[in-house]
């Protein structure tokens, strides 16, 4: 059965400022993505996962290889995948609702009014923000902000959701918050997700499989690591498995080393 | 604190203003004997005032005076060369809503349209580039020619001086569009038209303004130097009337309006502004 998602010899290079030869990002990574499957990609800065998220979403195109969604070869942006990038990209003119609302309408653009706006309090109220639906992103704290965007994602249910380090910019605190509420709301809605982060914990929280690229230049999908812990895992509980501190080590031991040593492997 | 920090400057605002007043009626007070005066101001100002006997230059109070008398009946009509300052300004202030609403209307258009597409925008560049310094007194000759309506020519310099911020600063704008909200929309699959409304405008909009509250100061100052060549009707016409007969104090008056109305018009525009700015 073909997986949801393919993606087969892809790379990405640029021409050298130099001009002798390509400078290249990444080149032959492969990988499938299974249906209702959550997958996070790790790696150094520079090894090319935001491109390689870019591709998915299809905001980009990559140099070389082939990446496919539900059989069909991805030829641009669409609302079959949902994207929350980095600095939440919210239109600063528009109030929380009405961000949510321009996006719902993009899908469903023949809904009524009440339609819309029934449909974009659910997703407030899925990611706590009642009483927030009309102010500005300037009058929200950069937690609400992102959640914010993850609202807006999740609102056009989209087949597949791309994340680009979404909590990056956030204290850990705020940051933890979060993560509950989405391992909350994916659970519910089983979709299918790629997310990039630098944070292993939080890896190991949310992810299914674990994607590990090694260091650019020509980096590559190194590792593929399969989440060895039960799928009701929370994050107050999961460091007291025995199994979670083996994959934390497995995972920091790579970032630390073998990502370095694998291009000379 | 704020309360002092502005009553502290309004006093000072109004000492400046009294000082101003006072060295005024000092400089106007009649002088004794007679000057001697460039020939070429001699034949300008006539008999009068070149023989430098009374201080042409009206004091303070006269001009007090003839600004209370201006604004008690503002618009009265007696004819084509006798009609009220309050008419006069309102004719002006016509010719500049027309002028610049028409430029408007073709600025931002097209500004979008040089904003979004490389190619248009180093086409027109060079045009641009040759016809923004092009003077409004420039115009008018080629204006009245062609076109050979005074009223419609001076509508028409209007326009041709006022675009220009407006075009610039929209191109700019909607060039500068934020690429995240460019690519939301993209990932939205939003269609053009609804992006251009509901993106690209709102997130051009402060900058199209500033250019918009440029162009309207402009668009002021053009008018009352084409109705001083033109003549008819309007305020600039009102001051080259009141030059030739010598009335200094009316021109002053006038003057003042000019200023005050010029900020008036400027205080729309600074408030259309802030209604569109947005905290990033």
């Amino acid at each position: 059965m073909q997986s949801f998602v393919q993606v087969q010899a892809l790379k990405q290079s640029f021409p050298s400022p130099s001009g002798e030869g390509d400078l290249v990002v990444f080149d032959d990574i492969n990988f499938e993505i299974a249906k209702g499957d959550f997958v996070c990609i790790i790696g150094h800065s520079g090894c090319g996962k935001t491109t390689i998220l870019n591709v998915l979403a299809g905001l980009e195109a990559a140099t070389g290889g082939n990446a496919f969604i539900d059989g069909r070869e991805i030829s641009g942006p669409s609302l079959d995948r949902g994207v929350v990038f980095q600095a939440h990209a919210l239109m600063p003119w528009m109030t929380v609702h009405a961000n949510i609302a321009f996006a719902v309408r993009s899908k469903w653009p023949d809904w009524s009014r009440a339609q819309v706006d029934q449909h974009v309090q659910q997703f407030i109220d899925m990611v706590h923000l009642q009483g927030s639906e009309n102010k500005k992103p300037s009058q929200l704290s950069g937690g609400m902000k992102q959640r914010v965007g993850i609202a807006r994602a999740f609102a056009i249910q989209p087949k597949m959701l791309l994340l680009d380090e979404p909590f990056g910019a956030l204290d850990a605190l705020t940051r933890g918050n979060i993560q509950d509420e989405l391992v909350t709301i994916v659970r519910q809605t089983k979709q299918t997700v790629f997310m990039i982060t630098h944070d292993v914990d939080e890896a190991i929280l949310l992810s299914d499989k674990i994607f590990l690229m090694s260091n650019g230049p020509r980096a590559k999908l190194a590792e593929i690591v399969t989440n060895p812990l039960p799928r009701d895992r929370t994050r107050a509980t999961m460091h007291h498995d025995p199994k979670f501190y083996e994959v934390r080590n497995d995972l920091i031991d790579f970032l630390v080393h073998r990502s370095k040593t694998f291009a000379a492997a | 604190m704020l309360k002092s920090e502005k009553l502290r400057a309004l006093i000072l605002s109004l000492l400046l203003f009294g000082v101003f007043l006072a060295a005024w009626q000092i400089g106007t007070m009649p002088a004794t004997g007679t000057q001697t005066v460039d020939d070429e101001y001699a034949k300008l100002v006539g008999a009068a005032a070149s023989s430098g006997q009374k201080s042409a230059f009206p004091t303070p109070t006269d001009v007090g005076r003839k600004l209370v008398e201006q604004l008690s009946d503002p618009f009265y009509d007696k004819g084509p060369n006798d009609k009220g300052i309050g008419i006069q300004l309102a004719w002006s202030v016509g010719r500049v809503g027309l002028g610049f609403g028409l430029a408007a209307l073709v600025a931002v258009p097209l500004g979008f349209l040089i904003g979004m597409s490389r190619l248009v925008f180093q086409a027109l560049d060079p045009f641009i580039q040759v016809l923004k310094p092009i003077s409004p007194l420039a115009w008018m000759p080629l204006a009245l020619f062609t076109l050979k309506d005074s009223g419609v020519s001076a509508i028409f310099v209007i326009f041709i001086c006022s675009i220009w911020p407006m075009l610039i600063n929209t191109a700019f704008g909607v060039a500068s569009v934020r690429k995240e909200w460019i690519d939301v929309s993209r990932t939205l699959e939003v269609k053009p038209l609804r992006k251009a409304l509901l993106v690209i405008l709102p997130a051009a909009a402060p900058t199209i303004m500033t250019g918009m509250r440029i162009s309207i100061g402009i668009a002021w100052l053009v008018i009352v130097a084409a109705e001083m060549l033109v003549g008819g009707t309007g305020i600039g016409y009102f001051v080259w009337n009141e030059w030739n007969n010598l009335s200094i104090a009316n021109i002053l008056v006038a003057v003042f309006l000019i200023g005050v109305i010029g900020m008036l018009l400027d205080m729309c525009f600074a408030r259309l502004q802030k209604a569109v700015t947005y905290r990033d």
